[in-house]
């Protein structure tokens, strides 16, 4: 459907996959995952970007045309993800952010108190701030109310590739809450993302599964195809899904009986 | 809170017997489970596990590529000093080694600076010998605020700090935190380090704790392995680290894998000899156990080792290395001496071309500082 936009921060977009830089055996083929996939909104950790390197700067490799979305990886509370992004835009980065607060190492899960504190700074200060939070809906209420441009859940904790795991709670979002949901981490599969965006997902965000795939730019384009099917799932409004099954003879039959 | 009282109980259990008596089946269950315990790990480390090793790797590589990608980060040590008022009966730093001994001052730090700089390397771990009235504190903060201006990642191999000390590092840039507790057996600890501020088993095993209270971003621990049965000082680290990253969250927590290598001196002979065997099976077995530690590998091991381990779990390189003090600068005729002998001489740019060559793509900067050099 060509005039499905995607407006996200003021813009407007074509594609619905965001993807990222992170994982790649080697960030030259950024390109044409980019080219492949057909995604304009790329992410990019601050921590990796060397605008002095001579030996590769990742920043090298991101098409001119891409949204450039720079991300607060390390941050472990609100503070330092404030500064991060300060340093993002001082670096000539723009003034879109996607804000990563995350004090545990060992399931990398954000902290939805400091990332909505540093939301609240960062959108007076004229950010674009696309949060990546908990599929939690008071998280994604206090993330409206700092204005934020969208809100992120995760489908899994970041890195598994274990799929749509919230899918109760991210369906909540989508029907509550009044702003663009990127579903970000987890996805580990095209049929994955497509779930997502037939439940009425705005957008995915992808990683982990392009950039570790033997053919990245294959798995972009598979992406792709994914988000896009599930789009149009959702905007042709598949037949309702009954939870419990229907009795062929109706309970309610006798009321019209005689 | 201490790790002391956990680490106690393992010095005190037959681990022996503990090892010998796991089964195949019970490293099978280890390996088919989502969230190891310390059984786990410790049936993975034993003798049954040697034969599964494969199945092993197996898992450990989709774990690395799944949480780190194909990638690996690159470092290289800077010896800033080699005085030391230690004795420990395998360095070669060691007090009682008649050896040149220096210390680089501010001139020539910054000129090894620039000299590893300009390899393209942005983290760089700065090392003294344990000699606190030579490299005090003093001197270490006034060194990482000249490293700070050529690296935005600054990280210490130095000996044990107070927790005041640490925080007075992480104030002036450094980000990380080395420390080898070279074995955590306490009764040959001590046999071991007979003199000097190291002899204090206690001392050097909480130091890691109190980094992490003292804000450092990556701690990272190990054994010299090799010193005590491999097996038994492996098992520690792992339950160390997993009882680092439970308790300090916020902290990458990682591991090194150094195994003994030969020195000037006399002539020590290690406890075990640790094979590439088991330096494999130790690495899977922490990998496995805990999926998202660093796991470091240095240049005392060989280049094919180094390059055949690429998918098996580690993630940190050091490259272009000198264990000497000013090695990367200075004058060719002197003569040196370095703490050990290292076996991959190769380039940065060497190991950066081996790296591409495997599918990995090297990692120069993982950081980006809050405040900028002063």
């Amino acid at each position: 459907m060509s005039n499905d936009i995607f407006k996200l921060g003021g813009l407007e977009f074509e594609s619905r996959l965001l993807t990222g830089t992170g994982k790649y055996a080697d960030d030259s083929v950024i390109p044409d995952v980019c080219k492949a996939s057909g995604s304009q909104i790329i992410t990019v950790a601050l921590r990796r970007v060397d605008l002095e390197s001579e030996t590769g700067n990742v920043m090298d490799f991101i098409p001119k045309h891409m949204q450039l979305l720079p991300n607060t990886s390390g941050a472990r509370t609100a503070e330092e993800a404030v500064r991060i992004a300060r340093l993002a835009k001082a670096m000539g980065c723009g003034n879109w952010i996607k804000i990563e607060v995350i004090s545990d190492n060992k399931y990398l899960l954000p902290d939805g108190y400091e990332t909505a504190k540093a939301t609240e700074i960062l959108t007076k200060e004229g950010f674009v701030v696309l949060p990546y939070v908990n599929a939690d809906l008071y998280i994604a209420r206090s993330l409206v109310d700092a204005g934020a441009a969208a809100v992120m859940p995760l489908g899994a904790p970041i890195g598994t590739n274990r799929g749509l795991k919230t899918r109760e709670m991210v369906r909540i979002l989508i029907d509550e809450i009044d702003l663009p949901i990127i579903v970000d981490a987890g996805i580990g599969r095209p049929s994955e993302a497509c779930e997502a965006m037939e439940m009425g997902a705005d957008a995915c965000l992808v990683n982990t599964a392009i950039a570790t795939a033997s053919d990245p730019a294959l798995m972009g384009k598979a992406f792709s195809r994914a988000v896009k099917a599930g789009r149009d799932a959702y905007l042709s409004g598949p037949g309702a899904k009954h939870s419990h099954a229907k009795a062929s003879s109706p309970l309610t039959g006798f009321l019209h009986e005689g | 809170m201490s790790f002391y009282p956990i680490c106690a109980e393992y010095n005190d259990a037959p681990l022996a017997e503990q090892f010998g008596s796991v089964t195949e089946q019970d490293v099978r269950r280890a390996l088919n489970k989502n969230t190891l315990g310390p059984e786990d790990f410790l049936a993975l480390l034993s003798p049954a596990a040697v034969p599964l090793i494969e199945e092993m790797a197996a898992k450990a590589n989709q774990l690395t590529l799944q949480h780190f990608g194909r990638t690996i980060q690159l470092f290289t040590p800077l010896y800033m000093a080699n005085f030391c008022t230690n004795k420990c009966v395998y360095c070669g730093f060691n007090t009682k080694n008649n050896i040149p001994r220096s210390q680089l001052g501010p001139e020539e730090l910054e000129k090894e600076a620039k000299a590893i700089a300009a390899t393209g390397l942005k983290q760089l771990l700065i090392l003294t010998g344990d000699a606190r009235a030579k490299s005090s504190p003093e001197y270490i903060e006034s060194a990482v605020k000249i490293l700070r201006k050529h690296f935005p990642s600054v990280s210490i191999e130095i000996y044990a700090m107070t927790e005041e000390e640490y925080s007075r590092l992480v104030e002036v840039g450094v980000d990380g935190m080395t420390m080898f507790q070279e074995t955590y057996n306490e009764v040959l600890y001590p046999e071991l380090h007979p003199a000097g501020p190291k002899h204090d088993y206690r001392f050097r095993l909480d130091a890691p704790e109190r980094a992490c209270k003292a804000g450092m971003r990556v701690v990272n621990i190990g054994a010299l392995l090799g010193l005590d049965d491999w097996r038994h000082d492996a098992l520690k680290t792992g339950i160390h680290a997993a009882y680092l990253q439970n308790e300090y969250p916020e902290v990458d927590i990682a591991v090194s894998l150094p195994r003994i290598r030969t020195h000037v001196g006399d002539a020590f002979t290690p406890k075990s000899l640790v094979s590439d065997t088991n330096l494999v099976q130790n690495m899977l077995a922490l990998r496995i156990f805990l999926p998202r530690c660093g796991i470091t590998i240095s240049t005392r091991e060989a280049p094919d080792f180094r390059e055949n381990i690429l998918p098996l779990g580690v993630t940190r390189m050091s490259a272009g290395v000198s264990t000497e003090v000013g090695g990367h600068t200075g004058d060719e005729e002197e003569e040196k001496v370095g703490q050990f002998d290292i076996s991959d001489e190769r380039s940065v740019d060497e190991m950066c071309e081996v790296l591409r060559k495997h599918g990995y793509q090297p990692v120069f900067k993982d950081w980006h500082p809050l405040q900028e050099a002063s």
